[in-house]
């Protein structure tokens, strides 16, 4: 099209020079092209070991492009490189764990990410994704007020369910400043709901900011971190006016990648470390578990297995809370092969799910993996803590005919624990 | 020429594999302490030097054991192409004959054998680059030139001990021309892997650990 505008590689080499590290450098050098991270990723596997699938091959089709040629390239270079770095990565990570030198090849796609976006070449949601955080500081375009409101709903609905519940908002001093992902005021209210209904029943002493409360970050994977340091900002100014003690992301793992290792990157935190500490939905609900805060009146009893969220056991600590609270929950949790931090990205990760409908069959394909290790558990139940995951795997659900339920913890384990009397909702009988 | 081959070409080449390889390490050292604070900030001694001694062992980590065969072959090629080198009888005479330094040796027998299988080790990794598509994908061919740079000592050697094609002499002069060549290269090319696993495997190390995870 000729009423595209021109390539400006200035800009692209501006970000291959900011990025221009001792390790990027080295990863360069080093490549032996020996292909060992080929089978690790999932991308690979699900399209029947094409080689164009092969991690290092996609580095080299889009960055290393991009290097070589000084930022001259086409914007129909740069549109074959889109689908590489979008479609065909999700940043999982799982290949840096496979390559004996731990090249990341994920940074590398983030790079490339980076430089296509100061071309506004890019999936078009995740570009209006960043608008939207920009006007309104979330995703979904919800104005705080509206926010406020859906809070104030949940919780006098909620009362049904637990007597008194409440959804302190703007409380000063509080332990646990508890942050969302936008769908969850947009879509699914009762995931907030939920969340209160554990953490009243623990007895913390937690609020929701009015403002700073949306914590998914994905422009962390649209490559404008400008508009992600800016999100993960004002998440950590709300922690800091209201002086929480911590800030406890939701069940969703871009959030808590974006706020504990990424954001003090973005917003150049001394130390790399986030002013406030980061803690997770998993993390929290083992503590209460396992402090005995929260009882059950039984165990779930079904066969049960668990999606690790790459940005959660990979990329993130929660591998093993994630398992210990399966197991404090559940009586029959069967884990998936291979697990934890080992466990292969679903495809809904990466900024994936919001790139839309152009990108669901891709999408499809690439699950595949995910599918086949969910059916081999046998499980009929899957719990995900994590929003992208979820999206995805109930896509594979009808996609692969899987007959299966997904949960998150708070579901679950507002079925399952045993209200202290004093909490419980008028007429309700005890068993 | 013999003379320059087996003398000062000698001395040049090993003085650029050191002085090269330190140039390089320093660089990029100072280079890193610059721009990876990433690194610096979350340097952790135990998770690097886990990550390297995993990844230092056969089957050592998850991806050699799901790996098997590349992992015999890659660690039959490394280890042979160390070992040979230092301990051949050959070298250990040079050395004591030219500079008066006892150096231990294996058999020559020994040596021989691990020629041989270092030379079947890297035909296997050869090979694997043309019929495996995911390797040959990203095969180039400086991949090749540094496969031939490594392989021509060890095959000159082997030939010239058992005065095989050529006269020995002449053999023994491309052995020496060729190791020194190999050398050389070690700073500039993907060789360089010899030190930089070092580096790159202590920086994975120590990132995923700071995420609690491991990467072996
Ligand atoms: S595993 Fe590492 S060294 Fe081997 S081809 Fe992949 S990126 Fe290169
Ligand atoms: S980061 Fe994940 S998706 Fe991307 S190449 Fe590596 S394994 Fe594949």
């Amino acid at each position: 099209m000729s009423d595209q505008k021109p390539v400006n590689a200035e800009e692209i080499m501006a970000v291959i020079e900011r990025n221009d590290t001792a390790r990027l450098r080295a990863w360069l050098k080093t490549c032996t092209s020996c292909g060992l991270c080929s089978e690790s990723c999932f991308f690979y596997l699900a399209n029947e070991n094409a080689p164009e699938f092969m991690p290092q091959y996609k580095a080299r089709k889009t960055l290393g492009e991009l290097i070589k040629n000084k930022g001259n390239v086409t914007r129909a270079q740069l549109e074959e490189m889109k689908e590489i770095a979008w479609a065909r990565c999700t940043m999982c990570r799982r290949c840096s764990q496979y390559c004996p030198f731990g090249i990341e090849i994920a940074v590398m796609i983030n790079v490339a990410r980076q430089c296509m976006r100061t071309q506004e070449v890019c999936p078009d949601r995740l570009m209006t994704i960043d608008q939207s955080y920009e006007e309104f500081g979330n995703q979904m375009s919800i104005p705080d007020e509206e926010f406020v409101e859906t809070c104030e709903w949940m919780a006098e609905e909620g009362q049904d369910r637990l007597k008194d519940l409440e959804i302190p908002i703007d409380k000063e001093d509080a332990e646990i400043m508890f942050v969302v992902n936008s769908r969850e005021p947009k879509y699914y209210p009762q995931d907030i709901q939920e969340a209160a209904m554990v953490m009243h029943a623990a007895g913390e002493n937690w609020t929701l900011p009015s403002h700073g409360w949306e914590a998914t970050n994905l422009s962390m994977f649209s490559g404008n971190l400008r508009v992600a340091g800016m999100v993960t900002q004002s998440v950590y100014d709300a922690a800091q006016k209201l002086r929480a003690k911590k800030i406890c992301i939701t069940e969703c793992g871009h959030a808590y990648r974006a706020a504990k290792y990424e954001g003090p990157y973005w917003t150049k935190q001394p130390g790399g470390k986030a002013p406030v500490e980061v803690t997770h939905a998993v993390q929290l609900f083992h503590d209460y578990m396992k402090d005995g805060r929260i009882k059950l009146k039984h165990k779930f009893k079904e066969a049960i297995t668990y999606q690790h969220p790459c940005n959660l056991s990979r990329s993130g600590d929660l591998g093993p809370a994630g398992e210990a609270l399966m197991d404090m929950l559940c009586e029959n949790y069967i884990p998936m092969e291979p697990h934890a931090e080992w466990s292969h990205c679903c495809c809904g990760g990466g900024g994936f799910i919001p790139m839309g409908a152009d990108y669901k069959k891709t999408r499809m394909v690439a699950g595949k993996v995910k599918a086949e290790q969910i059916q081999k558990t046998g499980a009929k139940f899957v719990l995900v803590p994590c929003h992208n995951c979820t999206d995805q795997i109930n896509d594979l659900n009808k996609e692969y005919d899987l007959g299966i339920k997904v949960m998150s913890f708070k579901e679950l384990i507002c079925e399952l624990m045993d209200l202290p009397p004093h909490m419980k909702p008028e007429g309700e009988e005890d068993e | 020429m013999y003379a320059f081959v087996n003398g000062p070409l000698v001395w040049i080449a090993f003085a650029v594999l050191v002085f090269g390889s330190l140039w390089q390490i320093v660089s990029l050292y100072k280079m890193s302490r610059r721009t990876d604070k990433v690194f610096y900030d979350h340097y952790n001694p135990g998770a690097a030097a886990g990550s390297i001694w995993a990844w230092l062992m056969p089957f050592g980590s998850r991806s050699w054991r799901e790996h098997p065969g590349l992992t015999l072959g890659t660690f039959a090629f490394h280890i042979c192409l160390i070992i040979v080198p230092l301990f051949a009888l050959g070298h250990a005479v040079t050395l004591e004959f030219n500079r008066g330094i006892g150096w231990p040796s294996l058999p020559d027998g020994v040596a021989d054998k691990m020629t041989l299988v270092f030379l079947a080790a890297a035909l296997f990794l050869l090979i694997r680059r043309f019929v495996v598509p995911q390797v040959r994908i990203v095969t180039e061919p400086k991949d090749i030139v540094v496969w031939c740079i490594t392989v021509l000592p060890f095959l000159t050697g082997y030939l010239s001990a058992h005065k095989m094609l050529l006269d020995p002499d002449t053999m023994l002069l491309l052995h020496v021309f060729s190791g020194c060549l190999m050398l050389i290269c070690i700073p500039f090319t993907k060789l360089a892997h010899v030190f930089l696993f070092f580096m790159t495997r202590a920086f994975i190390g120590s990132e995923f650990a700071r995420r609690g995870t491991k990467t072996w």
